[in-house]
């Protein structure tokens, strides 16, 4: 991809946005006595490092024309996927069925995805690996628990799988007078999911009192929440110019995707307390795992997709 | 040699998702890594998890049956990993396992070994046989470190040839020594709640 204007003017930002978190990070740094900084202050500035490798890989990613995008969501599909399982207790007679999920789902769905087959695509997972897991978990015979770890399984390609495809999805869209331009519209998309994390976990740590979930996410708060969800919506409507939508437009699906984002979110901590776990991995330092990175992306994905497939392509 | 292992360690971790041990979680000098046993990966992940200068002098102890089987297996036991090869099937006076292991401790050398005997089909923990203990009560100095291996048998089950990469974990436990006069039930037992105490509940 040869990167427009309005690309390099979001990429600035984005970077404009990690120099001032660092200058942030470095003088809260200051402010403490040496060699005895905070756990917060600590975690904080790991987040901030790990943004800075996660900002450089998706930019990577983005200059490389779609297929750079599909590996690196096809990669983030498989670590995430690999996190869930991990997670999930599965017996013996799952074994063959898991190893399919990975070398096979996974590689057949991104293929569908840089090939812009979207009837498979849409359909593959849901239906067609739907019938196939529990034909493969009945053929290894052992009936104990059966309904529930083919579910298990099941939602697990769902939600790492399916749903994260969907990022990479968006460049398959054929929207009318922005042809060559949907990296523009991923980019948009990724941003305001993650500015919404990003902000709500500002607003929370300077406002947070009253929690929505105190069992589920101990994190998340009524102040974060509506701050959060309102600044990223309205930092989502400045970037009007680099969408195919109008600011009003750009508005609401903010909204919509930072919403989504947020309860996307708060199911997969209600997972991790199931689990009795904190974070689902150690893979990116200060996050967590990369299923914790990607929560808000899970569900925030396929609605934007399908409303602006609906609305948006002829 | 020395590059190629550090590489094999280096994919072995990313594979299996293990993280370094570090140093400090182990004595220094010599010792013997006791661990569950449920999949052909478990030696190769601790070995992968051990810093650089303690894998240079560990030493897995494996069934020669097995790993002289073939020319590959051969190969990774006696060159990559340096495995001690002890007889399983006819143990006479002339084949005593213990011989080349103690050989191997006091050639300033660690051990890894599968008290167990052999793999956990289920991922349970099974009784301990009482190689542990002669081991112990011959050479009563050198401490017994206790290894909780979990995951492995999901990774890469006995009976299969195909591996799901999921992550596995390697924790360490409280080391351990044969009290004089210890009973060899008493120590067995003691050894294996050392490794059940790792579990989470």
């Amino acid at each position: 991809m040869h990167p427009d204007r309005a690309t390099l003017m979001m990429l600035a930002g984005i970077a404009g946005i990690l120099v001032l978190a660092s200058a942030i990070v470095g003088l809260l740094k200051l402010r403490q006595p040496p060699g005895a900084a905070t756990p917060v202050i600590v975690n904080l500035a790991a987040r901030v490092r790990a943004w800075w490798v996660m900002a450089g890989i998706f930019t990577v990613a983005l200059f490389t024309g779609g297929i750079g995008s599909v590996i690196l969501f096809a990669l983030t599909s498989f670590f995430a996927l690999r996190e869930f399982i991990t997670l999930t207790p599965t017996r013996a007679a799952d074994h063959r069925v898991l190893f399919w999920a990975f070398f096979v789902v996974i590689p057949i769905q991104y293929y569908l995805v840089a090939t812009r087959w979207y009837g498979l695509f849409a359909v593959f997972i849901p239906v067609y690996v739907f019938v196939f897991v529990p034909i493969r978990c009945a053929l290894a015979g052992d009936s104990e628990r059966f309904l529930e770890r083919t579910a298990k399984i099941q939602w697990a390609l769902m939600v790492c799988v399916y749903f994260v495809s969907y990022v990479p999805a968006l460049l398959m869209l054929d929207i009318p007078g922005y042809a060559h331009a949907n990296a523009r519209l991923l980019l948009f998309f990724v941003l305001v999911v993650q500015i919404s994390d990003v902000l709500q976990y500002v607003w929370g740590k300077l406002f947070g009192r009253r929690k929505i979930a105190p069992t589920l996410s101990p994190n998340k708060t009524w102040e974060g929440f509506v701050g959060g969800v309102a600044s990223a919506t309205g930092i989502g409507a400045l970037l009007w110019w680099a969408t195919p939508f109008s600011p009003a437009q750009a508005a609401a699906l903010s909204l919509v995707i930072t919403l989504m984002g947020f309860c996307g979110g708060l199911v997969m901590s209600a997972i991790k307390r199931d689990r009795g776990v904190k974070d689902y991995g150690a893979m990116i330092e200060g996050h967590g795992g990369v299923m914790d990175r990607i929560d808000s992306i899970c569900f925030a994905a396929p609605v934007f997709f399908h409303l602006v497939r609906y609305y948006f392509t002829p | 040699m020395a590059t190629m292992r550090t590489a094999a360690a280096a994919i072995i971790r990313v594979a299996c998702g293990v993280r370094p041990l570090p140093e400090a979680a182990l004595p220094s000098g010599p010792c013997i890594l006791f661990a569950n046993h449920s999949s052909h990966l478990d030696f190769a992940v601790i070995w992968a998890a051990l810093s650089p200068a303690r894998r240079a002098q560990v030493r897995p102890v494996a069934g020669r049956d097995y790993w002289e089987k073939t020319r590959l297996r051969r190969w990774l036991a006696e060159s990559v990993f340096r495995a001690v090869l002890i007889e399983r099937q006819k143990v006479t006076v002339t084949t005593n396992p213990l011989e080349p292991m103690l050989a191997a401790l006091d050639a300033g050398q660690s051990l890894i070994v599968f008290p167990e005997g052999t793999r956990s089909r289920d991922g349970t923990l099974h009784g301990f046989k009482s190689g542990l203990y002669h081991l112990a009560r011959a050479r009563p100095t050198v401490p017994l470190v206790p290894i909780l291996l979990e995951n492995l048998n999901r990774i890469l089950p006995k009976g299969d040839i195909l591996a799901v990469p999921l992550i596995a974990s390697v924790a360490v436990g409280q080391t351990l020594t044969l009290v004089p006069g210890e009973a060899k039930l008493a120590f067995l037992d003691r050894a294996r709640a050392s490794i059940v105490a790792l579990q989470p509940s």
